[in-house]
């Protein structure tokens, strides 16, 4: 074995070490690397009770309502599975929309009411012209009504 | 036969590659205008108006190229720091200490455009995240492996300890890439990828890749006018070096 093959083994080496290595570490600490709990997860006790978490879901259609202040508002986080209501007062980033994607920072009080502190906005991945995306509502709409006849 | 196979070794000679660094500079300049035009006409004129975001997606023709670029950067480098410890040539230690700086540049710009883009869309400059912290861990390996090679003064011992640090640091390029995958971020998931069709619109695709061709090409061109100033300080000394005409007057 040349000098320089020696040198690449103990790089190739070195590598594959740390690489697991890495993978361990994540692995350890996987729990503390979610930005946020589903409602499904927090049903099943998952996150940390008594303290601030994050909620993430889908803001479920038609469950936005504002207070007369116009601040103060409550909303519904889904995974279509499990959902939990969320009050918040504050301002609501542009992308705040029923059906589109949320994460808001707060604790879940006794009756099982999130109370939140800050509310994010989570995009999707999808990027498309406002023609394509009317059609793509067109034809989800379309399937729909399909599926309920 | 064996005359017919280029000796890439030719190359690693830092007299050989000086001159044609030199010749290959403007080409790349070249390619990284005329790619860049064409990017930004796209981007700002062709490319539709988001159903989502409305206007405001576009910083995505910066952010996304800055963001590729500063993990492929990354990967170049270590590239040549595994070169330089195995075949211990001299110019793949100044290969990668020229990349550096330009992925540093890189990873500060996608953290910025990504700070810019997030306070109207998410409602927040920073969130501590997976994929945001794994990005800006890489904007620190950057500083920590420019601060690393500048404190030590034998260039050759400088590459070997820079060498070690870009080597352990690659872990950290995955880390980046799967995080919206691994765990659940406020990051939204990857629009392109190699496993699947992109989720954006044709022309707003063609944008994107064109600006990220236009970062690439001005990288390498950066980088090897950086290379071209190392290698005249390190062979100073050297006889070739003395009896360049750029020298000489």
């Amino acid at each position: 074995m040349k000098p320089r093959h020696k040198r690449f083994a103990l790089v190739g080496g070195g590598l594959a070490v740390l690489g697991i290595a890495a993978a361990l570490v994540l692995n350890a600490f996987q729990s503390n690397l979610v930005f946020f709990f589903t409602p499904t997860q927090i049903a099943a006790g998952e996150a940390p009770k008594g303290k601030a978490f994050r909620i993430g879901g889908l803001v479920k259609e038609g469950s936005l309502k504002r207070q007369s202040d116009g601040l103060t508002l409550q909303f519904i986080v889904t995974d279509t599975a499990k959902e939990f209501p969320v009050a918040y007062t504050g301002i609501l980033p542009d992308l705040f929309r029923e059906g589109k994607g949320v994460v808001a920072q707060g604790k879940l009080d006794d009756n099982g009411l999130f109370v939140a502190s800050e509310v994010l906005a989570k995009h999707d991945e999808n990027y498309m012209p406002p023609e394509a995306q009317h059609a793509v509502d067109e034809a989800q709409k379309a399937q729909k009504t399909v599926v309920a006849n | 036969m064996s005359n017919r196979i280029i000796n890439w070794f030719r190359f690693s000679s830092p007299q050989t590659f000086y001159p044609l660094a030199g010749k290959m500079i403007p080409w790349f300049w070249a390619l990284a205008a005329l790619f860049g035009i064409a990017g930004l006409y796209i981007s700002f004129f062709v490319a539709p108006t988001d159903a989502q975001q409305g206007e405001g997606y576009r910083i995505i023709f910066v952010h996304v190229p800055a963001s590729w670029m500063s993990m492929f950067i990354y990967l170049v480098m270590a590239f040549w720091a595994a070169l330089g410890l195995g075949f211990n040539t001299r110019l793949s230690g100044m290969m990668a200490s020229a990349l550096a700086p330009t992925g540093a540049l890189m990873a500060f710009l996608s953290l910025w455009t990504g700070a810019l883009w997030g306070k109207p869309m998410w409602g927040t400059w920073w969130v501590w995240d997976a994929r945001l912290t794994s990005e800006l861990i890489l904007f620190f390996l950057y500083l920590g492996f420019i601060a690393l090679q500048s404190a030590i003064d034998d260039a050759r011992r400088a590459d070997k300890a820079g060498a070690v640090l870009a080597l352990v640091g690659v872990v950290n390029i995955p880390i980046i890439y799967f995080s919206v995958k691994w765990w659940n971020t406020l990051h939204q998931g990857a629009s392109v990828s190699l496993t699947r069709s992109p989720s954006m619109a044709q022309t707003m695709l063609w944008g994107m890749l064109l600006m990220a061709l236009a970062f690439w090409m001005y990288a390498i061109a950066v980088a090897l006018i950086r290379l071209r100033a190392i290698i005249l300080e390190r062979e100073r000394h050297a006889g070739w070096v003395e009896a360049l005409n750029e020298v000489k007057s």
